[in-house]
């Protein structure tokens, strides 16, 4: 079973890789034989986020971003390149259903066989990401898409996963969503690779830019060759990026409605690429992507094996001596682990 | 910690646009706990079926109101069968006049629910009909 799906992922049969999505979201177990024999096959595509607040535009973004990488309407000069998109959306709390919208605004691409969209709920997961999309983007991958594309939810400040899980993220924001006090605040700002701002037709774009370059002098003063947490190499000046001062996330006006400034995105998200590599930056982030999901990995697979040994009931003990306060919660868990034999 | 989820395509053919009923069920099927994907107006029949390939869907809702559905709906089923999804669950609504209930279900249609349908009966026909896969 497992077999026949990596060799149609492989050769890119796109029911294989929807198969697997599914497998990955429902059940790690299942697919954790395919990802394994797939895992060789990834590491070529680049991966682009795309996160923002709700309604700023991320969905519309993106169709139009894939229509140029798909060779535009003719005009552009680029060779095309196949396209993969996953769209994530939230999981109802209440339901544990959801609404996965994102593609009415991508019917564009429809039709497109360099194409294939995948939407998918949250089911949980609060970084803006689904636990299966880190599998899923390798999935993509193995199957041959070059580019990417990770929407996340409506993403407010905290929604950072999207950084650990792209090359290149987007921050697209658009006018009247807040002062500049917003734009100094920690977060989701501070993972732009690029930032857009989107539907600036409308009144205060040039506020919203502004504050943004403000954001960007002063992050450019108290940490001058600090970049994603890591010390920055200098490097040669290409495209958005110089020796002084590492790589400083352009600011870029798009009407994505009206397929306005998009080609200026995918030419600073092709710099931010020459960048990466030429600055050994890829090299670090493909490193520290990889602890953290070896970490993930490491707890998912404790965590199984030590409720593998834990027996009916005796969980459900131990949230009763919690809430009669006879125990807390660290001291229970403390226990546990003891009693297994598990430290 | 991870869990089945029975996925929806909730799709409106062809060139009517109204499409208010489809989002009152494609809400109806998110508080039933199902993940509903809702393409927006005016697919094709082609469309429709890449979105199911796509999305790996279980079921396929369909919203007509033009009065198309007998040359939509069988266009639909013909394209699954061609693409090997003939197990995925399809239903439709809208405006479907009962002489051509039969017919539509000639084409494998499994349930047709009309104005006045209640959405109990909806999502319960879909728990109890939805294909049994891994």
């Amino acid at each position: 079973m497992s077999s026949d799906v990596v060799k149609g992922v492989l050769a890119g049969d796109r029911r294989a890789v929807a198969r697997l999505i599914t497998m990955i979201e429902n059940d790690g177990d299942e697919a954790r034989g395919a990802l394994a024999d797939l895992y060789p096959h990834t590491g070529q595509a680049h991966i682009v986020g795309v996160t923002g607040a709700p309604g700023t535009g991320k969905s519309t973004l993106v169709n139009e971003l894939a229509k140029i990488y798909r060779g535009g309407n003719g005009q552009s000069v680029r060779s095309p390149k196949t396209v993969g998109i996953i769209a994530v959306d939230p999981t109802s709390p209440f339901s544990g259903g959801a609404i996965l919208g994102d593609r009415i605004r991508m019917r564009e691409l429809s039709g497109d066989p360099g194409i294939f969209i995948r939407s998918m709920a949250t089911r949980g997961s609060l970084g803006g990401l689904a636990r299966a999309t880190a599998d899923t983007i390798k999935v993509l991958d193995a199957a041959g898409y070059q580019v990417v594309f990770v929407e996340t939810v409506g993403a407010g400040q905290s929604e950072v996963d999207i950084a650990k899980a792209a090359h290149t993220t987007i921050v697209v924001q658009a006018p009247g969503l807040g002062d500049d006090i917003q734009a100094i605040k920690a977060g989701i700002l501070e993972i732009a690779d690029i930032f857009t701002v989107n539907k600036a037709d409308r009144e205060g774009a040039d506020n919203t830019v502004m504050a943004l370059q403000m954001l960007l002098d002063l992050d450019h003063v108290s940490r001058p060759i600090l970049h994603h947490g890591t010390v920055m190499e200098n490097v040669g000046k290409v495209g958005n990026f110089s020796k002084e001062q590492g790589w400083r996330p352009p600011i870029l006006k798009t009407v994505a409605l009206h397929s306005q400034g998009i080609e200026a995105v995918v030419e600073a998200v092709e710099a931010h690429l020459v960048y990466l590599k030429e600055s050994h930056t890829l090299y670090q982030r493909e490193q520290e992507r990889i602890e953290s999901e070896l970490n993930d990995a490491l707890q998912q697979e404790l965590m199984r094996k030590l409720l593998s040994r834990v027996g009916e009931g005796e969980l459900d003990d131990l949230i009763q001596c919690i809430s009669q306060r006879e125990l807390d919660p660290y001291s229970a868990a403390k226990r546990l682990i003891e009693e297994k034999r598990f430290a | 910690m991870t869990e089945k989820r029975i996925r929806v395509l909730v799709a409106k053919p062809g060139l009517d646009g109204h499409d208010r009923g489809a989002k009152v069920i494609a809400r109806a099927l998110r508080d039933a706990g199902m993940e509903v994907i809702y393409t927006g107006l005016r697919q094709t029949p082609e469309m429709i079926v890449e979105a199911a390939v796509q999305e790996d869907v279980d079921v396929i809702g369909m919203s007509i109101l033009s009065g198309a559905h007998m040359t939509l709906c069988p266009r639909v089923m013909k394209l699954l069968e061609e693409n090997g999804l003939d197990d995925i669950l399809v239903v439709a609504g809208g405006i479907i006049p009962n002489d051509d209930v039969p017919a539509l279900k000639d084409t494998g249609i499994a349930g047709i629910f009309g104005p006045g349908t209640s959405i109990e009966e909806v999502t319960r026909f879909i728990k109890e009909n939805v294909r049994k896969r891994k």
